[in-house]
């Protein structure tokens, strides 16, 4: 791959009800915070792509409404549907593609307008599977029970990820849950479908998050610490939850293959230095890190209790307070992109993890990990 | 301005209704469903694989399906959940009572998984591998509600 950097983000604070702020408003905000990030203009901005779901934002063709201020006037603007971390996926390829410099990615999602259940259920099939009413909730609960059942995972195990991200969330300004919590108040925390409690889930929440990606030449012009794209890759499993082995992550296994071998990373449990992963409930963190590579399968939980996934351990992991302490849809995999540039860059304040060169960033779009996108992201070119 | 200020609109009982084609295989599963009290799924001529709920074509192979097979009533159970939190019914509107069961099943024969509601009486016996069968709905009139539930046999 020809070598690109994201050399701006911006993002709005994580909240559960943006009373105040339309989609646009929460556009409006990010964007100019990414172009003040990279000391660009929206001049400078060559294309742009928003990312955004018709169903969260209860319209249809919901990215156009963000146009405007997203500084899309009189530029090919292009969208994406699903999780930001496939909406920079097609902002690269633009910015690769040699028609464009730079790239302007968005993504948005406000779940506090709406019935977040009848969203995620209207994710299913509607001939064989919506009816019956399942969620996002109760799929991932029985993903949870699958990969318990087969790994020997715990709850304790599961709580305590929770117990981690909501406290890595204390030192985080943007974050919409920090939570001072042990193992024993997720345990007791109400059972919303078997084996996840509500400290196992993540928030309703709302935000938007832009980043700026651009070629090397645009790129070498940038005057501030432009973080590279070293390898990237989505894979995505089969569409009916029924035929797949819900207990395990093969898209996610695969799409890390595809960009460990992009990125020249031969072992990812030594060479990433830090990661923000999928963490829509605390079962995934664990289940993702293994699909990940960065730790062998089964081993996430015991490797957590050692504290390796801290902010200080040996992979910090979620250091931002991850999904557990804020999850908006949509943005999600773009705000993981832009706290491992933070990282990488040494500007993530409070929850800086130690010298960071490498770090990965894990977005999913569909239920319970249908499609993986992995982002490998380098300080040095 | 605090933000009790601000004014929220609310979209109402605006509905997008939609009627979906059930297609040719999902058409003749439910009938057999319904008529016969029998699931039906398609074998893949390449792999062997046996699906279910029926579709035209083996994603793995790239290949169509037409050998139907039966599976069932009985199978396992492959996970589940019991749901304790509301949950409005999106086929009525109304809250769905809780707890309730889900479970994915593998019948016998089949080689995925089938998705539904599986009954909690006994909550003890729900378990990851119990044996479960099918109960079927009185009235049924083609749709995944002709099956009421699976629940664990001993
Ligand atoms: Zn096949």
């Amino acid at each position: 791959m020809d070598k690109a950097a994201i050399i701006g983000v911006g993002m709005t604070s994580i909240e559960g009800n943006k009373v105040r702020d339309t989609f646009a408003d929460m556009a409006w905000e990010a964007v100019n915070k990414a172009l003040d990030d990279a000391g660009m203009n929206i001049n400078d901005i060559d294309n742009v792509i928003t990312t955004s779901n018709d169903f969260w934002d209860g319209r249809t063709i919901s990215c156009m409404a963000v146009g405007d201020a997203s500084g899309a006037a009189h530029k090919n603007v292009s969208c994406v549907e699903g999780d930001g971390t496939f909406g920079a996926f097609y902002g690269l390829t633009r910015a690769l593609s040699g028609s464009y410099g730079t790239t302007l990615v968005t993504a948005h999602t406000k779940g506090s307008q709406s019935v977040s259940s009848l969203i995620t259920n209207a994710a299913f099939d509607p001939i064989y599977e919506r009816s019956l009413g399942m969620d996002m909730i109760s799929a991932c609960a029985m993903q949870a029970n699958a990969y318990m059942n087969r790994t020997g995972i715990t709850s304790e195990q599961l709580a305590l990820v929770s117990v981690k991200n909501h406290g890595n969330a204390k030192k985080n300004p943007l974050s919409q849950m920090p939570l001072d919590i042990t193992v024993n108040d997720v345990l007791k925390s109400e059972m919303i479908s078997d084996p996840l409690h509500k400290l196992d889930c993540s928030p309703v929440s709302d935000a938007c998050c832009a980043i700026i990606i651009a070629n090397e030449e645009r790129a070498a012009k940038h005057k501030g610490k432009p973080v590279w794209i070293k390898g990237v890759s989505f894979c995505s499993d089969a569409f009916f939850f029924g035929d797949r082995d819900l207990s395990r992550a093969p898209a996610l296994e695969q799409a890390a293959k595809k960009a460990y071998a992009m990125a020249g990373i031969k072992n990812p449990m030594k060479e990433i230095d830090t990661a923000e992963v999928y963490d829509a409930f605390t079962y995934q963190e664990l289940m993702w890190l293994e699909g990940l590579g960065l730790c062998a399968d089964g081993e996430s939980g015991r490797l957590l209790e050692k504290g390796e996934f801290a902010i200080d351990g040996r992979l910090p992991v979620n250091a931002s307070g991850g999904l557990l302490s804020g999850h908006p849809v949509i943005a999600a995999g773009l705000i993981r992109i832009a706290e491992i540039v933070k990282q990488l860059r040494g500007e993530a304040g409070k929850y800086q993890t130690k010298n960071p060169k490498t770090g990965v960033a894990h977005g999913v779009n569909g239920l319970c990990g249908q499609s993986h996108c992995v982002w490998v992201l380098g300080k040095d070119k | 301005m605090s933000d009790k200020d601000y004014i929220i609109i609310e979209s109402g009982k605006a509905e997008q209704p939609f009627h979906y084609a059930v297609g040719m295989h999902g058409s003749k599963f439910f009938r057999e469903l319904k008529d016969n009290r029998r699931f039906i799924g398609l074998k893949c001529p390449k792999c062997g694989k046996v699906f279910i709920p029926p579709r035209g074509v083996c994603g793995e192979c790239f290949v169509e399906m037409n050998e139907w097979v039966e599976v069932g009533p009985n199978g396992v159970i492959g996970s589940f959940t019991i749901l304790r939190y509301a949950f409005i019914d999106p086929e009525t509107g109304q809250q769905k009572p809780i707890p309730y069961g889900y479970g994915f099943i593998k019948l016998d024969g089949a080689d995925t998984l089938f998705q539904h509601y599986i009954n909690i009486e006994d909550e003890s016996k729900v378990k990851i591998g119990a044996r479960v069968e099918a109960v079927f709905s009185k009235e049924r009139k083609g749709s995944i509600r002709d099956i009421e539930y699976f629940r664990v046999v001993d």
